[in-house]
């Protein structure tokens, strides 16, 4: 049997535990990355806002990394799979791991990837997966509160002073040319979206584009011209930020394995 | 042995850590609850996904049913339907109000069919009645941050009597 016919006739569950790794993966590094505004942010407020939204991600990527463990043979746990896999096992999108940079970065990360969160979800939602249906039926109400708060943050900082505008329309073109990635197409995703399991990428393109238009004009920002990356955070390829990031999340749970409180 | 009713009363002893005035039952995070020969069966459902709660509610679930007679108590994780705070009974409401918390405001959340709408129009679009300060009562608030000290709140000031105020948060 060759690898692509063995592809082919897997059931189901790899595919959705696939799928779910890398949405998992998605939200648990994004969440580390918020998390490194702990005590940092601008105001208080907002080190609140950053951390609930950070704890948000946490909870959806353990929903996610449980489900995707439960359905692998033999199972692996949330925590095996969030400390215990090495960088190119990680399945994230790459826009996820890129370092927070300032303020006006992590802001237009947040809402490029929010604006994302909540028509997926909302697709997902219709899973024939009732797992993923639940699981997605949680995240996009949360994920609606995260959009609101990064547009909020985007409209001030964009239609603020030079300095901030600066700023804003600077992190969002850091993290524009990897925005590509999340509407890639994979043979998993394709299989997923045959069997009604998951959202199709192509239909929730179209609907995140005109959001971000809208706040972006609305912030008197540019969206910035279509440059793409080369991508593969789905196949395990990495951005040279990613190491440092798991090295931080990782190092206490492996230095003490087991531990507790 | 425990009955349902039985297992039903020692429940009302479980509160949620972070809002002691509401039990889980109040805040519609127990879902069910069912006989099983020896063992009581509770379903529960996290108000958010990251709810840091769950561990604690479900340790003091089986306490609970414990002390009551319980010779076995199973505690489950349902996460489907996702929890609003539509199943809040009235008087949740009025004893969130009591406790310094304005209550949720908005009505049931329904599927939104115009794109740009469903990914953005969806805090502002849900016809909030105006939130009243628990402190005085007058309507002239103002949002002071939409994240406040656990993930259920937002944090607000009133205009009228410059108090701050947690509103717990529609969802």
């Amino acid at each position: 049997m060759t690898r692509q016919t063995s592809r082919n006739e897997a059931p189901a569950g790899a595919d959705v535990a696939t799928y779910a790794l890398g949405l998992g993966d998605d939200v648990l590094v994004l969440a580390q990355r918020l998390s490194e505004w702990t005590a940092r942010a601008p105001q208080l407020e907002d080190d609140v806002a950053l951390l609930n939204i950070a704890l948000d991600l946490v909870g959806q990527a353990r929903n996610l990394l449980s489900l995707a463990g439960g359905r692998e043979n033999p199972g692996r746990t949330e925590d095996d799979l969030a400390f215990w896999r090495d960088e190119t096992e990680f399945r994230n999108a790459q826009i996820m791991e890129l370092d927070g940079g300032d303020f006006g970065r992590t802001i237009a990360r947040q809402f490029l990837v929010s604006a994302w969160h909540v028509p997926l979800w909302d697709g997902l939602r219709a899973s024939t997966d009732p797992d993923l249906a639940a699981i997605a039926g949680k995240a996009v109400k949360e994920a609606r509160y995260h959009v609101g708060y990064a547009r909020h943050w985007l409209v001030r900082l964009g239609d603020g002073t030079p300095e901030s505008r600066r700023r804003a329309q600077a992190g969002l073109e850091d993290v524009w040319p990897y925005v590509g990635e999340l509407f890639e197409p994979d043979p998993v995703t394709e299989r997923l979206v045959t069997a009604g399991a998951a959202p199709d990428p192509a239909v929730i393109e179209p609907v995140w584009r005109e959001a971000v238009e809208a706040v972006l004009a609305e912030a008197t920002l540019a969206v910035p011209p279509t440059v793409r990356r080369p991508t593969g955070g789905r196949r395990g390829v990495h951005t040279s930020a990613f190491g440092p990031l798991l090295a931080q999340m990782q190092h206490l749970h492996r230095s003490h394995p087991g531990a507790s409180w | 042995m425990i009955t349902r009713a039985g297992a039903l009363h020692a429940l009302e002893s479980v509160t949620d850590p972070e809002l002691p005035v509401l039990t889980i039952a109040d805040l519609g995070i127990l879902r069910d609850v069912r006989i099983d020969g020896d063992a009581v069966v509770v379903t529960i459902t996290p108000t958010y996904s990251g709810c840091p709660a769950m561990a604690e509610i479900r340790s003091d679930v089986v306490a609970a049913l414990t002390r009551a007679g319980a010779a076995a108590v199973t505690v489950d994780t349902a996460l489907a339907p996702a929890w609003t705070t539509d199943w809040m009974s009235q008087q949740a409401r009025d004893k969130l109000r009591a406790y310094g918390i304005s209550p949720p405001t908005a009505g049931p959340s329904g599927p939104v069919d115009i794109p740009l709408s469903a990914v953005l129009g969806s805090l502002g679009a849900r016809g909030r009645a105006a939130v009243g300060c628990p402190q005085c009562g007058s309507p002239d608030t103002e949002e002071l941050s939409r994240f406040g000290s656990t993930s259920c709140k937002s944090l607000w000031r009133c205009r009228s009597c410059r108090e701050p105020f947690d509103l717990f948060k529609d969802h």
